[in-house]
C-alpha cells in the first residue's frame, strides 16, 4: 500500500456553468407536492367509496358551486400563462412587462384565494359534519396552502427579478414551474372533489 | 451564486483564528455555540443530525430492551398505563429519531464533499429542516409523555403527537430535497451522473425515496389532525385509528427506503478496501436504485398484495398474485442481491492484484449490509400468506434488522469519513470490536423476533390496551420467554455499542492525532480536501475525469 500522506492534487477547475439549482430544487419540491396531493386524493376516494358502498351520497346535503370551482380551475391555468409571460419578458430584459406579468400572476392567485373563501361561505359545510366536513377542509385547505405558497413565490420572484436581477431567468422559470404544478394539482382536486359526486 | 463559485471568506468567520474569540473564554463559547446554531456548513448540519440520531438510537435500544424484559417477566416491570406509549415511543424513536436522521445526516455531511461542491444546495433550508425535525421529535416525545399517541387518553396530546410528526416530516423532506438537489446540480466540472460516487448516488436514491414516501405520511397527518382536532373523528377511527393510518412509516418496506443511503456506505467501501475499481458500475447504480423501489412498496402498502402458494389455484390467479409480490417485495431484494454480488465481484477483482486493506469502517459496513439483507429478505418472506407471518413479531424483526443494520453502516461511515468530519482516525483496535458487538446485538434482537414470529408470537404496533396485552403475551410457547430475553439482550448490546462508539469518538476527537488527508486511500474527491475539511470544503474545486479520480492518481498506470 502506498504510504504517502500528502493529498494528491487534481487539476483545479475554472468557474463552472450554473446548474439551475433553484429550478431543480423547485422541481424536487413539486415532485413532493404531487405525492402529497395524490395521496390525499387517494384517501379521499377511499373514504368516498366507503360511504357510497353503504348506499349514501357523497356529500349528502351540500350543493357544490360548480361555476365558482370551474372558474378557479380556469384561473390557475390563466395564471400559468402570465407566469410564462414573465419568463418570456424577463429573458428579453423587458422590465415593465415582467413586472406586469408577475403582478397579474399575484392578482390571479389572490382571486383564487377569494373564490375559495366564497366556496367555503356558499357551501357552509360545518367542519363537525359526520364525515365530509373534515375531509373537505383538509383537502381544499391544503390546496389553498399551495396557492398561498405560490403567491409568496411570486412576490419573491418579483423582488429578485425587478430588484436588479432581471437577467437571471432562473427564478422566473422556477416560479412558472411551480405554478404549472399547482394548476395540475388543482385540476386533479377539482375533478375529484368538485366534479365527481 | 452557484455553489461552485469561489466562496468569499468573511472576516471573523470560523477558521479565522486572528479575529475569532478564544474558545476557552465565555464569549468564545457563546460565539462557537451561535456558530453551530446558525451554521450553513453542511458538515456541521449533518453532524447535528447524526449526533441526535445516535442519541435516539441509544434511547430506542434501551426502550426495546425494557419492552423485551417486560415480555419475558411474569410480573409487570413497568406500569401498565404507560406501556402503550412505550411501544409507540420505541418505534418513533427508532425510525424517526434514529434511522432517518442518521441516514439523512450522513448524506448531508458527506454527499456534497463527494461531489466536489463548496456547499450543499440551499444550506439554510437544510438547517431549517434539522430544526424542524428536532422540534417535531421533541413535540412527539412530549405528547407521548402526556398520554398522547395513537390510542392515547389525552386528546390534546394526541393532536400534539400528530403536529410533531408533521414537523418531523417537513424537516426531513427539506433536508432530503437539499441532498437531491445537490447531487443533481453541484457536481464538480467533469463529474457526469455516471461518475457520481456510489454513496452520493445512494444518497440521491434515498432522498428521492423520502420525497416520495414522507408526503404520503404528511397528507395523512393533515387529514388525521383536522379530523381529530376539529372534526368529530368520524373518518379515521379517532385516536385509536391513527395507528392504522400512519403505522406504515414505522415498518418494512418504508424503513428499507429510508435505509438506502446506508447501503451506499458499503458500496463506497468495498472498492476502497480491495483497492480496485467498482466492477460494472452502471449495474451497481441500478442495484442501489432497485433497493429504492421499496419506497413505492411503502406508499402502496405492499402487504396488501400478498402472494399465496396454493397448488389448487389457477395459473392466472397465481401470476396475478405473483407479479405485485415480485415488484413490491422482490425488486428491493433483487437490488440488494445485485449490489452484494457486484461487491463480491469487485472484491475478487481486487484480490487478483493485492491484499485487501480491511479498515474498521469496512467491517461495520459489511456486517451492516448483511443485517439489512436479512431485513429485506424478511420483508419478502412475510408477504407469503401461507406462512401466516403477517401480524406476528416477524415484522418487528425485519424492521429491526433494517434499522440496526443501517445504524451499523452509518457508524461505519463515521469511521471511514472521520478524517473529513473531525480530522481524526478512529483507533482500529478499539472500534473494530464495536462492529462485532453491534452486529451480534442486532442478530439477537431481530433474529429472536423472527423465530418468535414463526412461533406465531403476536406483533405489530399496539394502539390500545388489549393489543398491548396481546403483544406482551408469551404464553403461546415455552420458548417465548427465552426469545424475549434474547431480544432484550440484543437491544442492550446495540445500546452499549452506540454508547461506546459515541464515547470513543469524543475521546479520539479530543485527544487523537490529526489525520492525513487520505488515510484510507479513498478513491473519490472528498479525499482531496484537507482533514478535517474546511467550511468551504475545497481550496480549489477539482476537475474530474473519471469515476475514481483519487484512485487514478494513487495507482496511476499500475491498475486496470
Amino acid at each position: 500500500m502506498s504510504t504517502s500522506t500528502a493529498p494528491l492534487e487534481l487539476p483545479a477547475a475554472g468557474p463552472g456553468d450554473p446548474r439551475r439549482q433553484l429550478f431543480v430544487g423547485t422541481a424536487v419540491a413539486c415532485v413532493s407536492g404531487s405525492m402529497l396531493i395524490g395521496s390525499m386524493l387517494a384517501i379521499w376516494v377511499l373514504l368516498r367509496e366507503r360511504v357510497v358502498s353503504q348506499g349514501e351520497r357523497f356529500p349528502v346535503d351540500y350543493i357544490i358551486p360548480e361555476v365558482v370551482s370551474n372558474v378557479m380551475w380556469i384561473t390557475l391555468w390563466a395564471l400559468c400563462l402570465f407566469a410564462q409571460w414573465a419568463v418570456y419578458s424577463g429573458s428579453r430584459g423587458d422590465r415593465a412587462h415582467t413586472g406586469l406579468a408577475l403582478g397579474v400572476t399575484g392578482l390571479l392567485a389572490i382571486a383564487f384565494i377569494n373564490a375559495q373563501a366564497f366556496v367555503y361561505v356558499d357551501m357552509a359545510v360545518p367542519i363537525t359534519d359526520d364525515y365530509y366536513g373534515a375531509l373537505f377542509y383538509a383537502m381544499t385547505g391544503t390546496m389553498l396552502a399551495l396557492v398561498v405558497a405560490g403567491l409568496i413565490y411570486s412576490v419573491v420572484a418579483a423582488f429578485k427579478s425587478l430588484g436588479g436581477r432581471l437577467d437571471d431567468a432562473e427564478v422566473l422559470t422556477s416560479h412558472a414551474l411551480y405554478w404549472y404544478f399547482v394548476a395540475t394539482a388543482y385540476t386533479a382536486v377539482w375533478f375529484v372533489v368538485y366534479v365527481t359526486k | 451564486m452557484t455553489t461552485i463559485d469561489t466562496r468569499p471568506v468573511a472576516a471573523g468567520a470560523a477558521g479565522d483564528s486572528a479575529t475569532a474569540p478564544a474558545l476557552g473564554s465565555v464569549s468564545g463559547f457563546f460565539a462557537a455555540f451561535a456558530g453551530w446554531l446558525t451554521t450553513t456548513d453542511h458538515k456541521k448540519i449533518g453532524r447535528m443530525y447524526t449526533g441526535f440520531g445516535l442519541l435516539s438510537l441509544l434511547a430506542g435500544a434501551v426502550l426495546g430492551a425494557v419492552l423485551g424484559l417486560e415480555k419475558a417477566a411474569s410480573d409487570a416491570l413497568v406500569d401498565s398505563g404507560v406501556l402503550l406509549q412505550l411501544f409507540q415511543g420505541y418505534r418513533v424513536v427508532l425510525v424517526f429519531g434514529a434511522l432517518l436522521p442518521l441516514t439523512v445526516g450522513l448524506s448531508v455531511a458527506i454527499a456534497p464533499l463527494q461531489l466536489g461542491a463548496r456547499s450543499i444546495a440551499f444550506p439554510r433550508v437544510a438547517l431549517t429542516g434539522f430544526y424542524s425535525w428536532l422540534g417535531g421529535m421533541a413535540l412527539t416525545l412530549a405528547a407521548l409523555l402526556r398520554n398522547g399517541g395513537a390510542g392515547g387518553g389525552n386528546e390534546q396530546a394526541v393532536d400534539l403527537f400528530l403536529v410533531g410528526h408533521g414537523l418531523m416530516m417537513l424537516g426531513l423532506l427539506a433536508s432530503a430535497g437539499c441532498v437531491a438537489t445537490s447531487v443533481l446540480t453541484t457536481r464538480a466540472p467533469g463529474m457526469t451522473m455516471r461518475r457520481v460516487p456510489l454513496f452520493a448516488w445512494s444518497s440521491l436514491v434515498g432522498s428521492l425515496g423520502l420525497l416520495l414516501v414522507l408526503p404520503v405520511g404528511f397528507g395523512t397527518i393533515i387529514y388525521l389532525l383536522i379530523d381529530h382536532r376539529i372534526g368529530i373523528s368520524a373518518n379515521f377511527g379517532g385516536s385509536e385509528g391513527i395507528g392504522a393510518w400512519i403505522s406504515f412509516l414505522y415498518t418494512v418496506p418504508a424503513v428499507i427506503a429510508f435505509a438506502v443511503p446506508a447501503v451506499g456506505v458499503a458500496a463506497e467501501l468495498i472498492p476502497v478496501t480491495f483497492r480496485t475499481r467498482q466492477a460494472m458500475r452502471g449495474v451497481k447504480f441500478a442495484g442501489i436504485a432497485l433497493v429504492g423501489v421499496a419506497a413505492l412498496s411503502a406508499v402502496t402498502r405492499q402487504f396488501l398484495f400478498p402472494v399465496t402458494i396454493d397448488t389448487d389455484q389457477t395459473f392466472q390467479a397465481f401470476v396475478e398474485d405473483l407479479v405485485p409480490f415480485l415488484v413490491f417485495a422482490g425488486v428491493p431484494l433483487l437490488g440488494l442481491v445485485i449490489a452484494m454480488g457486484l461487491g463480491a465481484l469487485t472484491a475478487k477483482q481486487g484480490l487478483q492484484h493485492d491484499k485487501p486493506a480491511v479498515s474498521p469502517g469496512f467491517v461495520f459496513a459489511f456486517l451492516g449490509l448483511l443485517m439489512i439483507g436479512l431485513g429485506i429478505l424478511g420483508n419478502a418472506v412475510q408477504s407469503i400468506t401461507d406462512l401466516e407471518l403477517i401480524g406476528t413479531s416477524f415484522e418487528e424483526g425485519a424492521t429491526l434488522y433494517v434499522v440496526y443494520g443501517a445504524a451499523i453502516m452509518v457508524l461505519g461511515g463515521f469511521v471511514f469519513w472521520a478524517p473529513k468530519l473531525w480530522g481524526v482516525v478512529l483507533p482500529t483496535k478499539a472500534v473494530l470490536p464495536l462492529a462485532l458487538l453491534g452486529s451480534l446485538g442486532t442478530v439477537l434482537a431481530a433474529g429472536s423476533l423472527y423465530v418468535a414470529g414463526l412461533l406465531d408470537a403476536p406483533g405489530g404496533i399496539p394502539t390500545n390496551e388489549i393489543a398491548v396485552q396481546a403483544v406482551l403475551d408469551t404464553s403461546y410457547s415455552a420458548r417465548a420467554q427465552l426469545l424475549a430475553i434474547l431480544s432484550a439482550l440484543g437491544h442492550a448490546l446495540v445500546a452499549i455499542t452506540g454508547l461506546a462508539f459515541a464515547g470513543l469518538l469524543m475521546k479520539t476527537v479530543r485527544s487523537g492525532d490529526a489525520a492525513d488527508a487520505n488515510p484510507y486511500h479513498g478513491h473519490t474527491i472528498e479525499w482531496m480536501a484537507s482533514s478535517p475539511a474546511p467550511e468551504h470544503n475545497f481550496e480549489h474545486v477539482p476537475t474530474v475525469a473519471s469515476a475514481e479520480p483519487q484512485f487514478d492518481l494513487t495507482y496511476e498506470g499500475t491498475r486496470a
